[in-house]
């Protein structure tokens, strides 16, 4: 045989012959043979001056992953990450707003002397600068402390305890526990959480945790369910105890985008998608000292800066849609008037209105811009309106729109479970190769923020009626 | 599901390289793995398990501040960074973290077509120094498809620590393959692995890497089959991984041979 060149097919064919005469257990045999000669090599070379070294890392480890307080401790950490967030970004949010709006002003007020056309000054100040103006101001904030907070727990070895803590429920739920980091990352960009999903080996787990990675909400949300929490839920209490309810209000909305996944990944691993959780070694790391200034200059740069210029790079277009759909006038009343005319009666039957709708609508490339183009809507001035401070959104929000308690909540879970952003769903297309699944992965979690609201309005009104 | 597409199969065994260069093995492949092989002398992968401080090395290397975690699966797609010694650019690829390359995941699968398809110029395996035993499954696999390889013994600093102490020298002796011990975060040893791997691409170390062994079945099956293989591949520098892989019934690599992408990794 040597002598003659053997072809591919002779070679499989005796590859094939040979197989047969193998036992079944054949890559079990393969991984013995390199695990046996790894541990007689380590064995040769490392040395360890005892065993007691190790305690510290495994104290820590028998709290963290405890029955008792591995949840209670997630939770925990994770409100204090929230509480941070909104403690630290509002008042630099504002200091933005305002810096950024007086620029605004002036350079308006420049275009005018020198006599550029109106629509000109409107369309670049007010209809795409203020877009922008908008999310630097709303974003920028809560991302410099959201995110360095978020990789310290990274960095410290943490999110793979949290996994391990978290494991049980994607068991019984068909899913694979790995589930839980890419949730994580969805934390901070679902289009990210959706790559993520590579790190789960089996097909069918890895399709379920690219479907349902949505129900985190992404950086792009958080600034809707910030504020939202801020104006709504910390109102209702009184200031010393503002900042803890409105941590706590968020904490819920993660908690409720937990159980949706959880829900979710269980109907689809018992229907369309079936099959028995498959097992995996998950390590847990050792407790590294996260290096804090390495933690600032990567989460700024690498995430702060990226995911602000990714909002910016859509925030600008939708800007100047925003300003045209205001300043055209079909029949005395401008396009932004008519379309959310249409969509109100759909809107108002799930607790939001034709507005809340349309600005979802085009906010589809990027979610951080719903909040603005709700109020630019609302004030029909044609241009965004500035809101100097938290007072004045309310009264827009309550007074003029008759916006309660319950709009705001209902607002928060369709920001929660609504349609991924574009990004996403082209993420879910790349890496499922499929049209079916990205169509299914903007769908569904849309048929059920409608369902969910649907049934909480009515719900609610009933309950109203009757009492 | 996989990104088996996007590694593309190449099929051109007459475009075998062995002209322009003849220090860089494999620049046709290289390039359709979507490596940009201008300016760049010598090609160098970087494997390791997840967690085993492979980005820290990547950015130590290459001066790149991509972001690090402490947790498995970080690195999901492939990072490119480059660095100069002795006037030689070297271009560093940073693979996913995988345990094996017994492909069971995508990025197993990123990783081992990459050291496979690619040839790289070198490997460096990360490995941490104390879980060293957990560690060299990989090296040993690697060591199976590539003789161009470094292990980086990593975190050595935490090691230490923790009062473990690994013989460099002995464990270098006994896989066959340089072995520089570093401790990434501080800086420590990298001058030294940049130099071993310049030594390594340049021909100036030779290496024997060791061979999984196996049990008699085992040994008598890949006996059998890759003298086979080599014959009719002459100059595969992993006719036995091959062996072992088609054994197992591995699909992709049963492909390869099909398609005749193989027969390109000819020397």
């Amino acid at each position: 045989m040597a002598e003659t060149k053997a072809t591919p097919q002779e070679i499989l064919a005796r590859a094939d012959a040979l197989k047969q005469t193998l036992d079944v257990t054949f890559r079990d045999k393969i991984v013995e043979s390199i695990y046996a000669d790894a541990e007689s090599i380590a064995a040769k070379v490392v040395r360890k001056a005892g065993e007691r070294q190790f305690d510290l890392d495994q104290k820590i480890d028998r709290i963290v992953t405890s029955k008792v307080w591995g949840l209670p401790l997630m939770g925990f950490l994770l409100a204090g990450v929230f509480w941070v967030t909104i403690t630290g970004a509002n008042y630099p949010s504002q200091l933005i707003a305002l810096a950024l709006f007086w620029i605004e002003e002036q350079a308006a007020a420049l275009f005018t002397a020198i006599g550029i056309p109106w629509w000109a000054t409107g369309f670049l100040w007010h209809g795409v600068y203020r877009g922008l103006a908008w999310v630097v101001a709303v974003m920028l904030p809560p991302m410099t402390i959201f995110f360095p907070a978020f990789t310290i727990l990274e960095d410290l070895g943490y999110l793979p305890r949290a996994a391990f803590n978290v494991d049980p429920f994607f068991k019984k739920a068909g899913a694979h526990g790995k589930q839980a980091l890419t949730m994580s990352m969805g934390l901070g960009c679902n289009a990210a959480g959706v790559t993520g999903c590579r790190i789960i080996d089996s097909p069918r787990e890895r399709l379920i945790a690219i479907l349902t990675n949505n129900f985190m909400p992404c950086n792009g949300r958080w600034p809707t369910l910030i504020m939202l929490a801020m104006l709504f839920v910390a109102a209702a209490f009184p200031p010393s105890f503002a900042a803890f309810a409105a941590a706590g209000s968020l904490l819920f909305i993660v908690l409720i985008g937990v159980a949706m996944t959880l829900i979710v990944s269980a109907v689809l691993s018992r229907t369309f998608l079936k099959g028995e959780a498959s097992t995996f070694v998950l390590e847990l790391p050792p407790y590294r000292r996260p290096n804090v200034l390495q933690v600032l200059y990567t989460s700024l740069l690498d995430r702060t800066l990226f995911v602000l210029w990714r909002a910016i790079v859509m925030a600008a277009p939708a800007g100047g849609v925003i300003w045209l759909m205001s300043n055209i006038h079909v029949a005395d009343h401008s396009l932004t008037t008519w379309v959310s005319g249409w969509l109100d009666p759909v809107g108002r039957a799930i607790g939001l209105d034709g507005v809340i709708l349309l600005a979802y609508v085009i906010a589809i490339p990027a979610n951080e811009i719903v909040i603005p183009t709700i109020l630019m809507a609302y004030t029909n001035t044609g241009m965004m309106i500035e809101i100097e401070s938290l007072s004045e959104l309310r009264h827009v929000l309550v007074d003029q729109q008759g916006w309660t308690l319950l709009t705001a909540v209902s607002l928060m879970l369709f920001s929660l479970l609504h349609n991924p952003c574009s990004t996403t769903i082209w993420t879910v297309y790349k890496e499922t190769k499929s049209a079916k699944w990205a169509a299914v992965s903007a769908v569904m979690p849309l048929s059920i923020a409608f369902i969910l609201l649907f049934v909480l309005n009515q719900g609610a009104h009933l309950l109203h009626a009757v009492f | 599901m996989s990104d088996r597409k996007e590694l593309p199969l190449v099929g051109q065994p007459d475009s075998a390289p062995g002209g322009e260069c003849a220090t860089c093995s494999h620049r046709e492949n290289l390039v359709q793995l979507g490596i940009n092989m201008q300016d760049w002398d010598y090609i160098v992968a970087l494997a390791g398990n997840p967690n085993v401080g492979k980005s820290t090395v990547f950015n130590a290397l290459t001066g790149l501040k991509q972001h690090t975690g402490n947790w498995p699966g970080k690195t999901v797609a492939r990072a490119e960074g480059g660095f100069q010694f002795n006037g030689k650019r070297y271009k560093i690829v940073d693979l996913p973290g995988a345990y094996s390359l017994l492909s069971a995941s995508v990025d197993e699968e990123v990783a081992r077509d990459f050291i496979l398809f690619g040839k790289p110029d070198c490997t460096i395996v990360v490995v941490d120094a104390t879980q060293l035993e957990r560690n060299l499954n990989l090296v040993m696999q690697v060591m199976e498809i590539t003789d161009r390889v470094v292990v980086c013994l990593n975190l050595m600093d935490e090691a230490r620590r923790k009062g473990i102490e690994v013989d460099d020298r002995a464990l270098s002796r006994h896989l066959g393959v340089p072995v520089v011990p570093t401790a990434a975060r501080h800086g420590e040893g990298l001058g030294l692995l940049m130099r071993t791997v310049a030594e390594l691409v340049q021909g100036q170390i030779k290496t024997a890497p060791h061979q999984i062994q196996g049990n008699e079945e085992f040994k008598r099956a890949v006996a059998e089959l890759a003298p086979m293989i080599e014959s009719a591949f002459p100059g595969l520098p992993n006719a036995r991984w091959v062996a072992m892989r088609l054994l197992d019934g591995d699909y992709r690599v049963r492909q390869a041979l099909e398609s005749g992408e193989l027969a390109s990794l000819m020397q």
